[in-house]
């Protein structure tokens, strides 16, 4: 049997268990061997992101021991998957990262492509508005781009199609970024905020009871508005949703 | 003066003070967003233009000395005068030395971006000489004092009261006009006098055919051509990475150039010149720019394949809600901030940090320029060469070696969670900037790592 090294971000780590979880039982269900390397931290974006990514060397190390042995690696997170897709090298083990930069995945594109899971006994009623991550959407293709003259497709839509009582809201602006950034939403707080509220808003007008996406951050950052604006709406990582019952 | 540019951070919290002028602005620049996806999604074939026009681009780049060479010579036949300045003084100068040629004081100028970014205005005006723009939207901001906040639509972010204001203050529109109709036949008139008036027009230039030696303008007001036919002198002002090799590769960038810009299918006025008419004069200005260095830089060759069509801008979420002046250069929005800091490291340090990389740059862009990817990588640059912030500096070795230690980050994931639990106003406060408009995420009972140790023991 395969195995599934599962890379948990940083701050879903400390932040949002919730998440981790969610994802580490629907794996479970799926009867699929995985297991939580509980030496990693971090895949190095935060400080990549910022223009210190000559200083992420350890971070880049420590994740190659963490996750090398494993046959496929998945993480809930778009952004840090595609960062490890993109940016992972390093001095001693460059062979081993090259190898990991191919056998990573996000969850969604996981379940989707390589699982092909057409049957997911999920239930969640309610009406759920779908953020498109922009790192998983136009950096690993989870969905197609507006800007592009190409055929549409949505993986996490396959997947959420399959819950049962869920409706999905539609969306004025249906790929348009949250602004959260990284450290976008502290160095630019003025845009980033108001890129967040035109964001919660679209989905609030729609009548979105949950927010949901693959990216926690995103949700972070609209959540963060949503507590302050005293909304009632919540946000879900996709995980949350696919495994609840 | 550099020390005392702001930011576009700070100019951008300027700028969202007004929250309904920034929901106008984007929803404007959205609009033509969707303009272009329109006109884009009618033609089947728009990603191999794309990739087409990519193509030659990218060949033109590897070949430039070649194609300008042969371009000079075909100009030169066809009797226009060619001039290579190095930089934007030497553009300047030698646009003032044409003119005090001719003893020529004022000049009517179309759209060009390249001598926004020469600073030619100014220029002129100490040496006495009086420009004016003859494009809608330029000669509107010129009205104003202000720059350009777009390359294609100058004024984009001035409302139309705010236009009629102008045009009462220097046109002698009545007060409080603020109907389009109205305010487009009253510039009509004051530019129909500058044209019929003007010695010199100068014009900027969106292609030039190497094989042919002529060179394409495009606009909608044809503005160009009324000054170009008027004038005894006729200059025409472009960067060195504006050659194609033949005129039939114009086929593929005049169909991606307004279709991307405005969502038209073709711009009103695509005006071919090749020679002077009898009697007048014909130059072309070849400015490098620092277009040569841009050249070098292997990871940034790329951003010199722009069109100026601002799809870019159109697109660029932070853009519409910052609006073009925040980015204190010429050329604002994705495009400026990957050409700025080639001219200065220091004073455009901030704009490649203005963007979330969300990446719809890139996939808007006619000529497949990898934006986003531009942007991430002037970080990195902007970092080494020492232009980062040092408070900046310390956090990201603080937060580097916690996350370097799986040790180091459990404890340091635990304190920060037992703070934020413990004692919140630690952290929500106002020098924390994501919580001035944002709350804090709660605090779990337990990290992933905690609840997963317990799962599997």
């Amino acid at each position: 049997m395969k195995k599934v090294g599962l890379f948990i971000p940083c701050y879903v780590d400390q932040f949002y268990p919730g998440a981790g979880i969610a994802t580490y039982q629907l794996l479970k269900k799926l009867g699929l061997d995985v297991t939580y390397p509980t030496g990693q931290t971090c895949c190095g974006q935060p400080m990549a992101n910022s223009g210190f990514e000559h200083l992420t060397q350890g971070c880049n190390q420590l994740f190659v021991d963490n996750f090398a042995e494993f046959d496929y690696i998945v993480s809930p997170s778009g952004s840090c998957v595609l960062h490890i897709k993109e940016h992972l090298h390093t001095t001693h083990s460059e062979n081993q990262a090259a190898e990991i930069r191919t056998k990573v995945y996000e969850l969604v594109e996981f379940l989707v492509d390589i699982v092909k899971v057409k049957n997911l006994k999920a239930r969640f009623p309610h009406k759920v508005g779908l953020h498109q991550s922009c790192h998983g959407q136009r950096g690993l293709y989870l969905s197609q781009m507006s800007e592009l003259v190409a055929p549409g497709f949505s993986k996490p839509l396959q997947l959420l199609s399959q819950v049962e009582g869920l409706e999905l809201i539609t969306l004025k602006r249906g790929d348009e970024c949250c602004g959260f950034g990284g450290t976008f939403c502290v160095v630019e707080e003025a845009v980033s905020v108001k890129m967040g509220k035109d964001r919660v808003k679209d989905h609030l007008v729609n009548g979105a009871e949950y927010i949901t996406g693959a990216d926690m951050s995103c949700l972070m950052h609209m959540e963060g508005i949503l507590k302050r604006e005293n909304s009632q709406v919540k946000v879900l990582h996709i995980a949350e949703i696919l495994n609840a019952e | 003066m550099s020390g005392a540019t702001k930011t576009h951070p700070e100019l951008s919290e300027t700028f969202n003070q007004d929250e309904a002028r920034v929901d106008w602005h984007d929803e404007t620049l959205w609009w033509i967003r969707q303009k272009r996806d329109k006109s884009a999604g009618s033609i089947p074939e728009w990603e191999t233009l794309r990739e087409k026009a990519s193509q030659i681009k990218d060949h033109v780049l590897s070949e430039l000395a070649g194609y300008l060479v042969s371009f000079e010579e075909n100009a030169k036949a066809n009797g226009i005068i060619v001039h290579w300045a190095a930089d934007a003084l030497e553009h300047n100068q030698i646009v003032h030395s044409i003119l005090e040629k001719h003893g020529i004081s004022q000049m009517v100028k179309s759209k060009s971006m390249l001598t926004e970014e020469c600073h030619l205005n100014e220029y002129l005006e100490q040496k006495g000489i009086g420009v004016i723009d003859s494009d809608l939207g330029e000669r509107i901001v010129q009205l104003a004092k202000e720059p350009p906040s777009h390359i294609v639509l100058p004024c984009i972010h001035k409302k139309k009261e705010e236009i009629g204001d102008l045009f009462h203050l220097h046109l002698g529109v009545p007060a409080g006009t603020s109907d389009p109709q109205i305010l487009t036949e009253a510039a009509r008139q004051h530019l129909r006098e500058t044209f019929l008036t003007r010695k010199a027009a100068l014009t900027g230039v969106n292609f030039a055919i190497a094989e042919t030696g002529e060179f394409v303008v495009c606009t909608n007001e044809g503005n160009a051509d009324m000054g170009a036919h008027l004038a005894d002198v006729h200059i025409a002002c472009m960067g060195i990475e504006k050659i194609i090799p033949k005129r039939k590769h114009l086929g593929v960038f005049l169909r991606l150039l307004a279709r991307s810009a405005t969502g038209q299918p073709v711009t009103t006025y695509s005006s071919h010149f090749k020679k002077p008419r009898k009697g007048q004069e014909m130059h072309i200005v070849l400015v490098d720019n620092g277009r040569t260095v841009q050249m070098g830089r292997e990871d940034f060759r790329a951003s010199l394949k722009c069109i100026r069509c601002g799809a870019c801008m159109n697109t660029c979420p932070v853009y519409r809600r910052s609006g073009g002046h925040s980015y204190h250069y010429a050329i604002s929005g994705p495009i400026g901030a990957i050409l700025a800091p080639n001219l200065d490291r220091e004073k455009y340090a901030d704009l490649p940090f203005a963007s979330t990389l969300c990446g719809s740059c890139s996939n808007v862009c006619p000529v497949k320029i990898d934006i986003h990817q531009q942007l991430y990588k002037w970080r990195q640059v902007i970092v080494k060469e020492g232009y980062a912030a040092s408070s900046k500096k310390l956090s990201m070795k603080l937060m580097t070696f916690t996350l370097s230690s799986p040790g180091v980050y459990r404890t340091a994931g635990k304190a920060g969670r037992w703070v934020l639990k413990h004692i919140p106003f630690a952290v929500n406060n106002q020098f924390n900037p994501w919580y001035k408009q944002r709350e804090m995420p709660a605090v779990p009972k337990e990290s992933f790592g905690e609840w997963y140790k317990k799962e599997n023991q």
